[in-house]
């Protein structure tokens, strides 16, 4: 996607002025709210109107006030995944799910229907009524709703603030495997870092009314500090059972987790303030996990340091305090091994 | 029990009703829908016209629409000049029903639109829905159950009409004369007591299946 905005609203006591460019697929918005994130998204989508400006989206104008270039909503196929599912009350799954695209032109439906709907697990429920389902249902259904109108680009705003912590890992499976399979760009909205980790590779950072910068999702975590102490996300293999424990892959490198009853491959987080660290390799341990790795940058973060590292084509950060920093003669290039015990990770999705 | 003359003005007032409450729907849903979702400058002075009626003595309504439509009012000299004549005919009747049930009907509607979720709309735009799809396919089948109470609300005063409709249409009987016009008539005249009592029964009759025939609609519709 290639995305070009330089527009200009003005609301009592806040100017707003987004002028970017991306060219990403799975980019993120962040800010505090407030920031003007959902009238960004808003004017995308054509619900409200800049005062100036321009909107360019894959080579077409959306909005362009020189010309006089206004796309009204539905000509603008920029789809949008709303916080609230807002689904059609008098429709029942099937005819919510079908609005979108029974209005696309013939031949340029590009998504397959039952696909879509298998992937998103909404079979057993496209007779029902919406006002008889679950909010996570609710929210796989907007979500196929807004993908079978075939928009080049969706918007999600903040689509998972409205659910409670299990039914977000619920959702967000299917939002990453919707994007992956599909290949539709996206725009997430949000101000949850650990959201955008899940969901982005790029970031647009919006301070209030204006865009400060775009970086990438994973740098941005690794440089902000976190109270409860940064989050690895690994992505691991199947569990073999091995000694009543789970073996899963991780790039080249093998983890001993705790056993649970999931042992398909899957996302897991491990706190970096759970990662021991030791000069040599502990001769025994109570811990599973001995992680030959090299140091590839120190962060100091005042109480704490960052210690970046890596091991077998794969980055790990461990969290200590600066005298242990000393202790062990922390520096990039040393060779250091790493502890963790197999129940220190969790399981995301 | 009833005569000829009554059959006829039980017929008017259904045919003044029905007529006022259906032309009165296109007008009353765009007003409705302009106070609901515009924003633009002088709502409350629109707000207020209309709701005008509401609050005015519907004689001080009648005599207003006859100054204004009568032979040397503004609009009424317009008219007689293609030879359209309002005064002193069902068109008057009907036009003076329309009015004074209007605010009636917007404001039911006004409250129906007021409680459907803007996003829905939003969201049905995004999907690729025009501004009319939407109208037909989200906004009115929403809205359904409150232009439903509107019509009957307005249906229901129009049957019971009276004041503004004497100035304007007159009491003529086989033209303009519809229910109340012929009860208030019987009770002028010595011994009309039994057949004004008959027309009574009558107007309680239809008033109440309004209520039945709405109530049975209303209850269908939330079923589907």
């Amino acid at each position: 996607m290639h995305l070009s905005v330089d527009i200009k609203k003005n609301f009592p006591g806040l100017k707003l002025h987004f002028d970017f460019t991306l060219e990403a697929n799975r980019c993120g918005i962040l800010g505090p709210s407030g920031s003007g994130k959902s009238t960004l998204m808003n004017m995308l989508a054509g619900l409200l109107t800049p005062e100036s400006g321009h909107i360019v989206l894959d080579g077409d104008t959306l909005f362009d006030s020189s010309r006089s270039i206004n796309l009204p909503p539905e000509k603008r196929r920029v789809g949008v995944v709303f916080q609230h599912s807002h689904l059609f009350p008098h429709m029942n799954v099937a005819k919510n799910l079908f609005y979108g695209r029974n209005r696309q032109l013939a031949g340029a439906a590009r998504i397959d229907d039952a696909q879509l709907i298998s992937v998103l697990q909404l079979n057993s429920l496209l007779e029902r009524q919406v006002t008889s389902l679950s909010g996570g249902e609710q929210q796989r259904v907007a979500l196929g709703r807004t993908i079978l109108a075939n928009p080049r680009l969706i918007l999600l705003d903040e689509p998972l603030s409205g659910l409670d912590e299990a039914l977000k890992y619920q959702i967000i499976p299917h939002l990453r495997k919707v994007f992956t399979e599909f290949t539709i760009p996206m725009l997430f909205i949000s101000h949850s870092l650990e959201e955008m980790r899940l969901m982005t590779d790029d970031l647009l950072l919006m301070g209030h009314g204006v865009i400060d910068r775009q970086e990438k999702t994973e740098v941005l975590a690794r440089g902000t500090v976190s109270e409860r102490g940064f989050v690895n996300i690994l992505k691991l293999g199947e569990a073999q059972n091995i000694d009543r424990l789970h073996r899963r892959n991780w790039g080249e490198n093998n983890l001993y987790l705790v056993a649970s009853g999931e042992t398909a491959p899957g996302r897991f987080q491990i706190n970096a303030r759970d990662i021991m660290l030791f000069k040599q390799h502990p001769e025994a341990s109570s811990a599973r996990n001995i992680l030959n790795c090299r140091v590839s940058a120190l962060r100091d973060l005042e109480w704490f340091v960052r210690v970046e590292m890596e091991l077998g084509g794969q980055r790990l950060i461990a969290e200590v305090v600066p005298q242990s920093v000393e202790e062990l003669g922390l520096a990039p290039g040393v060779e250091i091994v790493a502890v963790v015990k197999a129940s220190a990770f969790h399981r995301l999705f | 029990m009833l005569s000829p003359d009554d059959f006829t003005a039980i017929r008017l007032s259904l045919e003044v009703a029905t007529t006022a409450t259906l032309l009165a729907l296109p007008a009353g849903f765009a007003i409705a829908a302009l106070l609901a979702f515009s924003h633009i400058p002088g709502k409350a002075i629109i707000e207020g016209i209309v709701n005008l009626p509401l609050v005015l003595p519907p004689v001080v309504v009648g005599y207003l629409l006859l100054l204004f439509l009568g032979r040397h009012g503004w609009l009424g000299s317009l008219l007689d000049r293609f030879g359209i004549q309002v005064i002193f005919t069902l068109k008057g009747a009907i036009i003076a029903s329309s009015v004074v049930g209007f605010p009636l009907l917007v404001r039911s509607i006004r409250l129906g639109l007021e409680s459907i979720d803007k996003n829905c709309i939003f969201a049905a735009r995004t999907l690729g829905a025009s501004w009319w799809d939407t109208l037909f396919t989200i906004t009115i089948p929403l809205s359904f159950r409150a232009i439903l109470a509107g019509m009957t609300l307005m249906f229901a005063r129009s049957l019971g009409e009276f004041g503004a409709t004497i100035i304007l249409a007159g009491n003529i009987p086989g033209v303009t004369q519809t229910i109340p016009l012929a009860i208030y008539q019987y009770t002028s005249m010595p011994g009309g007591d039994s057949m004004a009592l008959s027309l009574c029964l009558v107007s309680i009759i239809l008033s109440f299946m309004v209520l039945l025939v709405s109530e049975a609609m209303n209850r269908r519709l939330i079923r589907n």
